[in-house]
């Protein structure tokens, strides 16, 4: 399991080179991403219930964007804004700390809970809707890498394979959960 | 000396298969409706999830034990009865019960079904426990959290069922089952709606100096920037109290920590106890491979004769902070 007392924030020239995308460049990726999720992951919309027609405000404090996320089967939507403007408005619930923290929940590297002991994450808003996105993630056993590569078809999937052992290797020297978290360490 | 069963929450089912993979003999998990102490948002198992999980467990040479820990609301008893009725189709290995109710309908319904006491049913003493086990056909009985490990053994030498103590997780000092706080400030509880301090009742807002939460609109805590935060539980509250004209702030029913009895796995051993319970079916599948993990490493040394591995469990507690609770009471 990841260190919970390390979270190394995103270098600030890597944060300020995704600061310069656009966000509305990044929209299609990004839908398509959250699409081949929900698509993939039935059982994450179904843990989500009522609440899977909410907003959430996805905060990595060390980027220079936010993502609203509305994870509706029906209509499922992911936009990124920049901070700089201030957070946005809209949104149920909020979930806010380093990108290392938010990727190691999503890979079930570390534990929801001992973070927010900790105050390496916080939430705010809809604590229900929070709570349901937090159990339907963690059960989903995501791997963005994977989801991510199979969002743009065979050759991409086939390009997701060979860039894994690269992944885990700069996981390894980084100490981020940059894949799923499989087992015990 | 015999080996320990290690029994190990899973509130999803990649929360079970971690459990196993990490060398739970048992899991315990509930259904996703307030049949189970843990009724949370996006926590629980379908029926055909269920099925699935012992699938897997048996496969593994682990248990399935289900919780049907509540108490019905009068009207809606066939929620339970169906619970118990589904667990046994599911192939569960036991049902872990409350209600004597309940109790009876499984006894009568559903006898090949194995029954253990819930620890919701607050039995402390051998005369509850022997009468849960001749009246229900009880076998195992969960002993609640406000025990030392000497009243523990002197239980043990009364009764012929086995007993399974908590060892791990959340620590709940009250009488289980009885405690109202929660159903005081959000008209919901653990005994009737499954959840201690519902979700859809708790609001956490960052202010300039603190993080201060709510409870039904009432503020439990304003934690300092950085300071460690609690679960958002009256019991684990800070208030203001007056004593001899002073004033002070303190957590006035128990500190925000977990309980931690690794070290104490040889004294429960020889106090006659069978299992070894962790709590948390709340936690990620991150929380239940470290800590199952870390505990099976203590019950293979303790059963070889070896010293216990240490653990390295500190961060995964509650404030950060671990108590060794009433097993080793300072108080009265």
């Amino acid at each position: 399991m990841m260190d919970h007392a390390a979270f190394p924030p995103v270098p600030g020239p890597l944060a300020g080179l995704i600061g310069l995308a656009p966000p509305p460049l990044l929209a299609p990726a990004l839908d398509r991403i959250l699409r081949e999720t929900l698509r993939s992951r039935p059982d994450l919309v179904a843990r989500l219930g009522v609440h899977a027609t909410k907003t959430f405000l996805i905060d990595p404090t060390d980027l220079p964007l936010v993502f609203l996320v509305r994870p509706d089967p029906a209509r499922p939507s992911i936009e990124a804004r920049r901070r700089r403007r201030g957070l946005p408005h809209g949104w149920d619930g909020r979930i806010a700390g380093p990108l290392s923290a938010l990727l190691g929940l999503v890979h079930g590297a570390v534990d929801g809970d001992a973070l927010f002991f900790s105050r390496d994450i916080a939430m705010e808003g809809d604590t229900a809707a929070v709570v349901a996105l937090r159990n339907a993630i963690d059960d989903a056993e995501l791997d963005l890498l994977s989801l991510a590569a199979e969002s743009f078809g065979p050759v991409a999937a086939v390009g997701g394979r060979l860039a894994r052992p690269f992944a885990a290797g700069l996981a390894r020297a980084t100490g981020v959960a940059l894949l799923r978290s499989r087992g015990p360490l | 000396m015999r080996k320990l069963e290690l029994v190990c929450p899973a509130g999803t089912p990649a929360a079970l298969r971690a459990a196993v993979d990490a060398g739970a003999h048992a899991v315990y998990c509930g259904f996703a409706d307030e049949t189970n102490a843990r009724n949370f948002p996006g926590l629980n198992f379908s029926r055909a999830e269920l099925a699935t999980g012992v699938a897997y467990a048996h496969a593994r040479g682990a248990k399935v034990l289900v919780a049907i820990n509540t108490f019905p609301i009068p009207g809606r008893e066939a929620l339970w009865r169906e619970a118990v009725a589904d667990a046994e189709t599911a192939g569960a290995d036991a049902a872990i019960l409350a209600d004597i109710g309940v109790l009876a309908y499984a006894a009568e319904n559903h006898p090949r079904l194995r029954r253990h006491l819930s620890v919701q049913a607050a039995a402390a003493n051998p005369d509850a426990i022997n009468f849960y086990a001749e009246t229900f056909g009880v076998r195992r009985v969960v002993l609640p959290r406000v025990l030392t490990v000497a009243e523990i053994a002197a239980i043990n030498r009364e009764i012929d069922a086995e007993t399974e103590v908590f060892v791990f997780g959340g620590l709940c000092v009250m009488a289980e089952g009885r405690c109202a706080l929660s159903s005081w400030a959000t008209g919901e509880s653990p005994n009737l709606s499954g959840a201690c301090s519902p979700a859809a009742h708790v609001v956490y807002a960052e202010e300039a100096d603190a993080l201060v939460l709510k409870l039904g609109g009432l503020t439990l805590h304003r934690s300092p920037k950085d300071a460690p935060q609690p679960y958002p539980t009256l019991c684990k509250g800070c208030f203001a109290t007056e004593q001899g004209g002073a004033r002070r702030e303190s957590h006035v029913f128990e500190d925000p920590m977990s309980l931690d009895a690794a070290t104490l796995l040889p004294d429960l051993a020889a106090a006659g106890v069978t299992a070894l319970k962790i709590e948390g079916r709340q936690r990620s599948r991150a929380y239940v491979s470290a800590v199952v993990s870390s505990f099976r490493k203590a019950v293979d040394a303790l059963a070889a004769g070896r010293p216990a591995p240490p653990g390295a469990l500190a961060a995964l507690c509650e404030g950060g902070d671990a108590t060794q609770g009433a097993y080793r009471k300072t108080w009265r």
